[in-house]
């Protein structure tokens, strides 16, 4: 059983569609940063974990025909795939092999190229083919469903939700690698298309083509590697339901009970005052203001609140979002690994012009499948 | 470096068409021989928590136990949530794009524990809420399938 | 590396069609049976692997058609992940995450059901859809290619990869979870059509419907609840290059080296003698030839005169497959689970070849494209 460490990571510029490369270029742009990041050649090296959604790019066996590209030629190379929680799938299974032992240092690759694909198509075929598929209504009608349940319990507002998209879009601002760096106003977000109500176009995250890169590294070789590592301190996850019709609205079971289990591994008792940055899988705004209840952040119904007196900003008490977030950046496959690799970056004061500042202990979470929820909290100190 | 006076290229692969044949199951194919020979909606119950199940599956998850006690739900249910569809997409099942604006929501039918997601037609006057009761619209050539029903309707319900 | 065991194994039956079963049906299945086997309930389990594959589903996630099924929503749900491969590797990971001190105990699960889908499609998607795709190769085109070129390497008569087929259907007929029972002939195998030369119809392996699962425990869990262990000695993996004509076909450095590190982590010095017996993936005939000399069972090129001379049989030195391996049940995905689970369950003496005092064995699992990934566990009964 060893102590695990994020010892540094790469991500690609992402953009709504990279024509210039095929996949495994674009896994090998993300994986070269991380070895530069960190200082590693491919050979220094013991393994690759890889994920994406398979159809969205349409490609079986990805870990395998990408091998020239993610560097697993002639080493073990492992793929994961959970829908949208393939990313954090990805930075748990991370954690879980380097801690075993096994692996000294580890490659973690999250991806997709939503370009190559109907981001619909492949999202409806997620569901059960007998119960679900022949009456689904797109990848946003369950997110909307959601929503319009948070908003009639609550009085929660357009407005409110619309606050959220500002806040994370003045954040990616400042970070290079996001997807949408356009600032937004209140009044744009409200006049922007409805598309599924209450949903409109700007609450919702962009189709993106990205690749990320973490590299894990054990207790015995983490310090040599990184001045300063971010060690993992806990991960939890809740995969509950089989079928969409059985999710119950509110709260998100799944983060409720993944985050608690997470924060008792952590020892946080308060994680408003003891979390010092979150990277949150919210792929649509509203999820930004009942999410972060289910997170303990706030009591029900208060996440806007929390949000107007401008807690989650930059310089609030607890920055959520520092990277622009899901709402500017979304190569799905990656989403979740992104919001790992961000944490670390915030805790190895590498996070550029988007750095909090003092940042000691930080918190990501997955989103995907049928509102499942995955969680990791990082920390500046060895558990 | 990507050379300026390259034109980037794309291979359109849509025949990789994947066929399938899924299995309906014991409790699926019972499910929809009665939606479709007496538009009756049966749910299975589970006997330690007592919740009843919609779409009917072989096992309780929080209790892990098998499901056998079969039990009518609905016809008639409520709206739990609900949102109406303003984005034309194309239905992976038809290869069209379906009208829009449409409803579309979960809906609790009575007796049930887990909720039908299904289309809701726009009622002629007023607005879908939450909590609204609706019945269901059969079709009228029955497949054996969830497009038996054409969509759960507010007015008359 | 800390002491693992396995302690509850289970498979369903495999058959060509189980078109009255959802893959639910099937986990639920492979979970509540090797629950049985281990004697615990769900409540005992720390968390949970899938392991499956979205192409052979049809579906994109298709670890959620078997989540309730497996444990992940019981009570206030547990700790779920999926591995997308074969189920050695799910099982590796699952290992992992005990040793990783998070779980004192994994289930690990395999679904797959060939009949649902076009498995010439699912695995053409396989190849490169820019360079490879358009030329309609698939998994069976590619093993030609690879048989071909081993053939040609080291003048391997077809009659030797035949012997596999004879060996291991017979094997499979006291197996009563096969899919394909039967008493053959070499002339047998040789005269059945050549879909893909030099690949006779016989020589492949089934399309198969079916789950399998596994209990993975710390030595702690596993005395406390009194199971009957079998204990993993060593495991490793490892995948080579994806282009088949890059590759040197008529070789696996894959699962050389896979089986390398897993030798040395188990203390293996010479695998012929130290192990007693072997269930090895094999989706066609000639692999079991050759994957039989990267595992160091007999010298390169000789995996044809090593299984002519009758020491891979149920009574010789080294018997392999005695389940009837994957030439008589062949569910993608499962197939390699099923590997460790043959083994435990000559570890224990329970299976339905046993071979006698059995104390050591070895299961492998493979992935991709004419063996791109393989993964080699060794077990053990001490």
């Amino acid at each position: 059983m060893k102590r695990v460490a994020i010892v540094g990571s790469g991500q690609t510029h992402h953009t709504g569609s990279r024509l210039d490369v095929n996949g495994p270029e674009l896994i090998n742009e993300a994986v070269i940063r991380a070895l530069e990041d960190t200082g590693l050649k491919r050979k220094d090296i013991d393994g690759v974990l890889i994920g994406n959604m398979d159809h969205f790019e349409g490609v079986n066996g990805v870990e395998l025909w990408s091998i020239d590209g993610n560097g697993g030629l002639m080493k073990p190379t492992i793929k994961m795939t959970t829908g949208g929680t393939t990313g954090s799938t990805l930075a748990i299974g991370g954690y879980h092999l380097v801690a075993s032992g096994h692996f000294d240092r580890l490659l973690v690759i999250g991806w997709e190229k939503n370009s190559e694909s109907d981001t619909t198509g492949a999202i409806t075929t997620a569901f059960d083919p007998i119960w679900d598929r022949m009456v689904f209504a797109g990848a946003i009608s369950g997110l909307a469903i959601d929503a319009m349940n948070y908003c009639h319990k609550f009085g929660v507002t357009p407005k409110d939700a619309a606050r959220v998209v500002v806040r994370d879009r003045m954040n990616a601002l400042k970070n290079p690698f996001a997807h949408v760096r356009k600032e937004i106003t209140i009044e744009e977000v409200l006049r922007s298309p409805l598309i599924a109500d209450p949903l409109r176009l700007w609450d919702m995250c962009p189709r993106t083509d990205g690749a990320c890169a973490v590299i894990y590294a054990s207790e015995d070789v983490a310090e040599k590697i990184a001045p300063k590592p971010t060690w993992i301190l806990a991960a939890a996850n809740r995969h509950p339901y089989s079928y969409v019709g059985d999710v119950e609205c509110y709260p998100i079971t799944s983060l409720y009970h993944a985050s608690r289990e997470a924060y008792a591994k952590a020892g946080i008792k308060e994680p408003l005052k003891e979390i010092d940055v979150m990277e949150l899988y919210t792929p649509y705004s509203y999820a930004n203001l009942s999410w972060i209840e289910a997170l303990g952040l706030a009591k029900p119904g208060e996440g806007p609140k929390l949000v107007w007196d401008g807690a989650t900003e930059m310089d609030g008490e607890l920055p959520i979002n520092p990277s622009g977030g899901v709402i500017c950046t979304n190569p799905i496959g990656a989403t979740g690994l992104i919001r790992a690799a961000e944490c670390a970056g915030q805790i190895s004061g590498k996070a550029g012009d988007h750095q909090v500042p003092g940042v000691k202990t930080a918190l990501s979470t997955g989103f995907g499948g049928c509102f499942w929820s995955d969680i990791l909290i990082y920390g500046e100190k060895k558990p | 470096m990507v050379k300026k006076n390259l034109n980037l290229l794309t291979l359109t692969n849509g025949e990789s068409f994947q066929p399938f044949r899924y299995a309906l199951g014991s409790a699926g194919a019972r499910f929809f021989q009665e939606l479709k020979d007496n538009n009756r909606f049966m749910g299975l119950r589970c006997a330690k928590c007592e919740k009843v199940y919609i779409p009917p599956r072989n096992v309780c998850g929080p209790c892990f136990e098998p499901l056998k006690d079969w039990v009518q739900v609905g016809p008639e249910g409520s709206i739990y949530s609900f949102t109406v569809l303003r984005f034309a997409f194309i239905d992976p099942e038809t290869g069209e794009k379906k009208p829009v604006p449409y409803g579309y929501g979960f809906i609790r039918l009575d007796g049930a524990s887990t909720n039908l997601q299904h289309f809701l037609e726009l009622p002629k006057n007023g607005d879908l809420k939450i909590g609204m009761r609706v019945r269901p619209v059969f079709a009228k050539n029955a497949q054996g399938n969830m497009r038996d029903i054409v969509h759960f309707s507010v007015d008359g319900a | 590396m800390d002491k693992i065991a396995v302690i509850g194994v289970a498979q369903t039956p495999f058959s060509p069609n189980k078109s009255g079963e959802t893959y639910a049906d099937l986990a639920y299945e492979a979970t509540t049976k090797a629950l049985e086997d281990a004697g615990l309930a769900i409540a005992d389990i720390g968390n949970i692997i899938t392991t499956s594959n979205d192409f052979w589903d049809g579906r994109t996630i298709s670890s959620m058609a078997v989540g309730d099924s497996a444990g992940a929503a019981y009570g206030e749900g547990k700790n779920i992940s999926t591995v997308e491969g074969d189920g050695t590797l799910g099982a590796f990971y699952g290992m992992t995450r005990i040793l990783s001190g998070s779980y004192e105990s994994t289930l690990v699960l395999a679904h797959s059901k060939l009949s649902e889908g076009n498995n010439h499609l699912i695995t053409n998607a396989f190849f490169d859809p820019t360079y490879e795709r358009a030329i309609g190769m698939d998994s069976l085109t590619a093993s030609a290619l690879q048989a071909q070129s081993y053939y040609n390497r080291y003048k391997i008569p077809p009659r030797q990869s035949a012997l596999a087929v004879v060996k291991n259907r017979a094997n499979a007929i006291r197996n009563p979870n096969a899919h394909l029972q039967e008493e053959l002939t070499i002339e047998d195998v040789l005269r059945s059509p050549q879909p893909a030369p030099p690949i006779h119809e016989m020589e492949i392996a089934p399309e198969s419907d079916g789950a399998a699962a596994l209990i993975l425990t710390t030595e702690s869990f596993a005395k406390k609840h009194g199971a009957k262990p079998v204990w993993i000695e060593g495991v490793s993996f490892c995948a080579e290059g994806h282009r088949l004509g890059e590759r040197r076909l008529w070789e696996s450095p894959a699962l050389r080296q896979a089986a390398q590190k897993a030798y040395k982590m188990a203390g293996i010095d010479n695998p012929r003698k130290d192990i007693d017996v072997a269930e090895i993936y094999e989706a066609c005939s000639y692999q079991e030839l050759l994957w039989s000399e990267e595992l160091g069972f007999c010298a390169q090129g000789q995996g044809g005169a090593f299984i002519e001379s009758r020491a891979t049989q149920l009574k010789g030195e080294l018997p392999i497959n005695p389940s009837g391996g994957c030439l008589s049940a062949h569910a993608i995905i499962v197939a390699g689970l099923v590997r460790i689970i043959e083994a435990v369950l000559q570890l224990r003496g329970e299976a339905v070849n046993q071979v006698e005092d059995a104390k050591r064995a070895l299961a492998h699992g493979q992935y991709g494209l004419a063996g791109q990934s393989h993964c080699v566990w060794i077990l053990g009964k001490n």
